[in-house]
């Protein structure tokens, strides 16, 4: 036995491994203190009146209520335009089109679509709605939310329905039962967990994008429900609040950033859920 | 069933109507989905239609000189693209070479060395990590991380390059805290746990029975990772990494705070700079007059471009993945 090999081989498997143990303990570090410095400066700043002012001047114990609605508003909006689009678009690809060329097109935009940046989807609704409406509007912001919500949906909804078992396709088929039919009474049934998976992330993903609002809902330091109008989102009055000099402001953005982390996560995890729900049926 | 079988025109009209109902209804839906189906590829040529339309007047002043152009002039309405394109590359290329081998690391570690209890719990934390919004690493690296590596990290840096040729231009002072370093080190923290999520999945498709295989052979484990884990997911961790590479390319808020919004070319990497998706945010809203607006359109045609060409790529390798795995699994 060549001993010399051997330790040779034996110290690189200790030094790799220590290496790796190293970069998962580095990673998890820098991610664990980002969100502790989060939990602490955001708790520091958390109060009633976030919920209950709406955003002020520095000093005038100014909240953040406008924005927690408008962002709320264009949300429901967005999933409320996105989701039947991208339901019927996934639809399309895993039950009539699963074949077809036309639908590994489709899959393919969809999934660029999908990682594409988000400030060109804001810069294309700008073309489309800003510039030819004359003005910035939560109508176009809610717009640019969809756009990002329909590939979400579409890559979970094609992905869930192909997972149902074709037996129970042609079991209903079998009886008689129009194609759309089966579709919506028995595939859409059985793949229900998947899809509102899918939603849930889909919400998940809208709630922290600042960049595609920038320059299609604007902002707006006033209370509005005006969807003709500019309206105000969290993530845009982060934005704004974090680069200006004001102390106070600082610490509502800091409550700002967690008020979004922990929507993002309890989405996420309430995702996972559905997700161990379909899992276990 | 018989009668089912039968023509239209023999069956009671009753039931005739009812069947040509279901037809309709039938073709409604197909038609319906289809739409949807065209809706997504509508989205995306209306992407590119209408960014090619708002750039198309900078690219017609500027010509081919607007992608090398150094200058960035509103006032005097100088538009070159080349400070923008050089920092959206240098960041992520930065970003890329920290985050890679960090989340193949984190990967190695959940799916061989993790205590078996731990590997649920740490694997789902690194999964939702990778959904926090980039918003948050944007403020947390203005407020802390800056300030942090301004003081403590930087001036350390400088001194210690400072005697080394090569280096001692890459990392120049002053020590700003803002920059394209900066910038970088905030990027791979926020592409980290997406690279580890994915390459993660990928080790967990190799079988068993390669590894099992080679173990049995006296392998170490660093062995059966550099030499059959790592070759066999080869494509997978490529196209994740790919996929990383397009986020990080076109990742607005976490850049746009610590890059300090400067179009010029240093070559210290610890000098302000710019990107272009961090430019677009920065002066959208203010952009006065049509070639400023146009401008900022046309460098955003260029990031589209940059990551369609990325994300197609990494779409390529998951494909060729998914089918030698024989299935779409995610």
């Amino acid at each position: 036995m060549n001993l010399r090999l051997y330790a040779r081989r034996r110290f690189s498997n200790r030094m790799f491994l220590t290496l790796s143990v190293a970069a998962a303990a580095f990673g998890i570090a820098w991610l664990a203190i980002i969100l502790g410095t989060l939990l602490v400066q955001g708790a520091a700043a958390m109060n009633l009146s976030i919920f209950t002012n709406p955003t002020a001047s520095a000093g005038s114990n100014g909240g953040l209520s406008n924005a927690i609605l408008g962002s709320l508003i264009m949300s429901v909006l967005a999933v409320a335009v996105g989701t039947p689009i991208g339901i019927l678009a996934g639809t399309y690809l895993a039950e009539y089109g699963r074949h077809s060329r036309f639908s590994v097109i489709v899959r393919f935009v969809n999934d660029i679509l999908l990682s594409a940046p988000s400030i060109l989807i804001g810069l294309f609704i700008y073309e489309l709605v800003v510039v030819h409406m004359g003005h910035f509007s939560a109508y176009a912001g809610a717009a640019a939310l969809a756009v990002l919500v329909v590939p979400v949906v579409v890559r979970t909804t094609e992905n869930m329905l192909l997972l149902v078992p074709n037996t129970l396709r042609e079991a209903a088929a079998a009886l008689g039962t129009p194609r759309a039919f089966v579709i919506r009474t028995v595939t859409w049934r059985a793949a229900r967990a998947g899809i509102m998976t899918g939603i849930l992330l889909a919400i998940a993903r809208i709630s922290g994008e600042t960049a595609p609002l920038l320059f299609t809902a604007l902002n707006n330091s006033f209370s509005s429900t005006d969807l003709n109008a500019p309206m105000a989102s969290l993530p845009a009055v982060i934005f704004q609040y974090a680069a200006s000099p004001s102390d106070e402001w600082h610490r509502l953005a800091w409550a700002g950033a967690l008020i979004i982390t922990l929507a993002v996560l309890s989405l996420s995890i309430l995702a996972r859920i559905f997700e161990s729900k379909r899992m276990s049926q | 069933m018989a009668d089912v079988a039968l023509p239209p025109s023999r069956l009671p009209p009753s039931l005739a109507a009812a069947l040509r109902s279901f037809g309709r209804s039938d073709a409604r839906f197909r038609w319906l989905t289809l739409g949807a189906a065209w809706l997504v590829l509508l989205i995306f040529i209306g992407i590119i239609a209408s960014l090619w339309q708002g750039a198309w007047p900078a690219f017609r002043t500027f010509g081919f000189g607007f992608f090398s152009g150094t200058v960035w002039n509103p006032v005097t309405e100088k538009f070159g693209a080349f400070p923008a394109i050089y920092g959206t590359l240098v960041t992520s290329a930065l970003a890329m070479l920290v985050a890679v081998p960090v989340g193949i690391g984190i990967a190695i570690f959940l799916t061989e060395l993790c205590p078996r209890p731990l590997r649920r719990p740490v694997g789902i934390a690194i999964e939702l990590l990778a959904g926090i919004p980039s918003i948050i690493y944007g403020i947390w690296g203005l407020f802390v991380f800056a300030p942090f590596f301004q003081q403590s990290v930087e001036p350390w840096i400088i001194g210690a390059f400072a005697d080394i040729p090569g280096l001692s231009t890459l990392f120049a002072g002053p020590p700003y805290g803002i920059g394209i370093f900066t910038a970088s080190l905030i990027l791979s923290i926020m592409i980290l746990p997406f690279i580890s999520a994915v390459t993660r999945d990928v080790f967990e498709t190799v079988p068993p029975m390669l590894k099992e295989a080679a173990y049995g052979l006296g392998c170490t484990t660093w062995e059966v990772m550099w030499s059959v884990v790592l070759p066999f997911a080869r494509s997978g961790v490529v196209g994740g990494a790919m996929l990383a590479l397009g986020r990080a390319l076109g990742e607005t808020m976490a850049v746009t705070f610590v890059i300090g919004n400067a179009h010029h070319i240093v070559t210290s990497l610890l000098a302000p700079g710019t990107t272009i998706s961090a430019t677009i945010a920065n002066e959208f809203t203010e952009a006065l007059g049509d070639l400023y607006v146009s401008s900022l359109v046309a460098i955003g045609m260029i990031l589209f471009l940059i990551t369609f060409v990325v994300l197609a790529a990494a779409q390529l390798m998951l494909r060729s993945l998914e089918a030698r795995s024989g299935g779409r699994s995610q």
